[in-house]
């Protein structure tokens, strides 16, 4: 077996917004070449891990390296060369909204490359008939449902084969049918093409599929780590709390506020 | 103390976004050179900024120009001086009127739209988006808009006074009833081509960058949420009606 290659990698990551805390000290290695899920409740900035990776925040203490590079170090056009390594699925797809779909597919294509137009279209076509949207080439993206446009969104993130791709959230909003083609179409792209996928994702049962590692995140750390299989028989309390979707365990289910009594007390105050 | 506490705020926030919009001005300009290799997507703002706000600006144009022609009609008669009266709008409005009612025009319509637009690309993460393609959206979005609205700006505001113009002759020549050579006649002896023209042509390039920065710096910083658009869009109005009025005291101190 080949030894495993560590793609990115990160090191006593802290992040905060305001006086909120949102990382802790998480340290992180996603393996080149595999499926890594990241899960984590709502709220505990699974997109900001995201967004810290591709550089689009910076960290407020640690390192995070992708390739080798330090992407906080990295200035505006060797990020930008970095990034054009990546494929990124936004989690509400982010196409733009003056360009068809074709454009929106298209669009990283003229960006980036002096294609002629009749390959940039079979590029295109075949992208999307990779998301089952071949039919919607002509349609602007305000005539698509949310799900149609994060399909399109996710041609668009591999139209120029990145070596690295990042799905926030792939699956919400998507029914059955789509759903397996996208959870296929990931491990598709993972096998054959050699592709590093990181997937963001509440659906426990949908990632354990794809997923060759799991990480799970909640109040700034790391909790649980593993494959799937090994994370399932985890008896942390975190993890199988999270694992089986119990309501009652360390991880809250509310958002951190005053109790309940102060809240209604001090309603009554007021009037 | 409090009122003085909000001037002391008031004018910090204000010197604070001056600088930043300086900055990012100059940040405009790097890109400039790059953007005008590639004129296809400036060319394209142009037409858009300008078809925009065309028709609204030939019926102010026609407006200002007809008004123009009333007062100064009536006022002149009184004088006797009514064969003057062309030379006067002409003045009037290549000096001073054409360029700031245009750009005022323009801020409401061309410029407001310009920093919705942006605002709400970055609400939607479109702006984003770009960035992880690594496309600049400053290269891309911005500084097109910009330049589109650098450029309509002196040909909005000569289409506005080529309108304005005849509206007023249309006024004091077929309504009541000057001489239509005495209207034209004095025109080539009193307006100078360099000290008139010229100088209302630098006052609109001035607005032109003025309100295209402002617009688009607007729209670049908004908070990304509806309040934080119509916020910018206001300010964007706000904004640029001062710039403009201010503006256009220093421009004509310094050109008399
Ligand atoms: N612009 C912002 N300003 C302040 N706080 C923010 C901002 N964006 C996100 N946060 C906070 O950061 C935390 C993490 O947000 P993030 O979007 O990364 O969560 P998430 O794990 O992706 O959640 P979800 O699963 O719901 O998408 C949230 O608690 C949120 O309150
Ligand atoms: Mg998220």
């Amino acid at each position: 077996m080949r030894q495993e290659e560590t793609l990115i990698e990160i090191r006593g990551l802290k992040y905060r917004r305001g006086d909120k805390v949102i990382f802790d000290g998480v340290d992180l290695d996603i393996p080149a070449g595999k499926v890594t899920a990241l899960m984590g409740p709502s709220g505990t900035g699974k997109t900001t891990l995201l967004r810290l990776i591709t550089g689009q925040l910076a960290p407020d203490e640690g390192t995070i390296r992708v390739a080798g590079q330090e992407v906080a170090r990295l200035d505006r056009s060797e990020l930008y060369a970095l990034r054009r390594r990546m494929g990124f699925l936004f989690q509400n797809g982010a196409l733009l909204t003056d360009f068809t779909v074709f454009e929106n597919v298209a669009f990283p294509l003229r960006e980036h490359t002096d294609l002629p137009e009749a390959l940039i279209r079979d590029i295109v076509l075949m992208k999307l008939q990779a998301v089952g949207l071949r039919g919607t080439v002509d349609m602007m993206p305000s005539e698509l449902s949310g799900g149609m446009a994060r399909r399109v969104a996710l041609a668009r993130a591999i139209v120029m084969d990145p070596e690295m791709i990042f799905y926030d959230e792939p699956f919400v909003g998507l029914d059955p049918i789509s759903m397996g083609q996208i959870v296929r179409l990931i491990k598709q792209l993972n096998e054959t093409l050699g592709l590093t996928s990181i997937v963001v994702s509440h659906d426990v049962q949908e990632i354990s599929t794809v997923a060759d590692q799991l990480y799970l995140l909640s109040n700034g750390k790391i909790v649980g780590s593993g494959a799937p299989k090994a994370l399932r028989e985890d008896n942390s309390p975190w993890v199988r709390q999270f694992m089986q979707g119990l309501a009652d365990g360390p991880v809250p289910f509310h958002y951190p506020a005053p109790s309940l009594e102060e809240a209604f007390l001090d309603r009554e105050d007021k009037e | 103390m409090r009122l003085v506490r909000e001037l002391r705020d008031n004018s910090v926030e204000f010197l604070t976004s001056f600088g930043s919009a300086v900055i990012f001005f100059l940040r405009l300009l790097a890109y400039t050179p790059r953007a005008l290799l590639r004129p296809r997507l400036v060319l394209r703002q142009v037409y858009v900024v300008g078809a925009e706000s065309l028709v609204l600006i030939m019926m102010a144009g026609l407006f200002v120009g007809m008004v123009l022609g009333l007062q100064f009609y009536t006022t002149m008669a009184k004088f006797g001086a009514e064969q003057s009266l062309g030379a006067v709008v002409v003045l009037a409005l290549v000096r001073e009127l054409g360029p700031v009612v245009t750009a005022l025009l323009f801020a409401g319509r061309a410029g407001t739209a310009l920093a919705s637009e942006i605002g709400l690309m970055k609400a939607t993460e479109q702006l984003s988006g770009m960035e992880m393609m690594a496309v600049d959206p400053v290269r891309y979005v911005i500084v097109p808009r910009f330049l589109g609205a650098f450029i309509a700006m002196p040909l909005l505001t000569a289409i506005f006074n080529a309108i304005a113009i005849l509206g007023s002759w249309w006024v004091a020549v077929q309504l009541m009833g000057l001489d239509n050579g005495q209207f034209w006649s004095p025109m080539p002896d009193n307006v100078d081509v360099f000290d008139d023209v010229l100088g209302g042509v630098l006052k609109s390039v001035f607005f032109g960058a003025a309100a295209g920065l402002l617009a688009v710096f607007e729209g670049f910083r908004a908070y990304p949420t509806a309040e934080g658009v119509s916020r910018a869009t206001t300010r964007t109005v706000v904004m640029t009606a001062m710039a403009v009025l201010v503006l256009d005291y220093m421009l004509t101190a310094i050109l008399i």
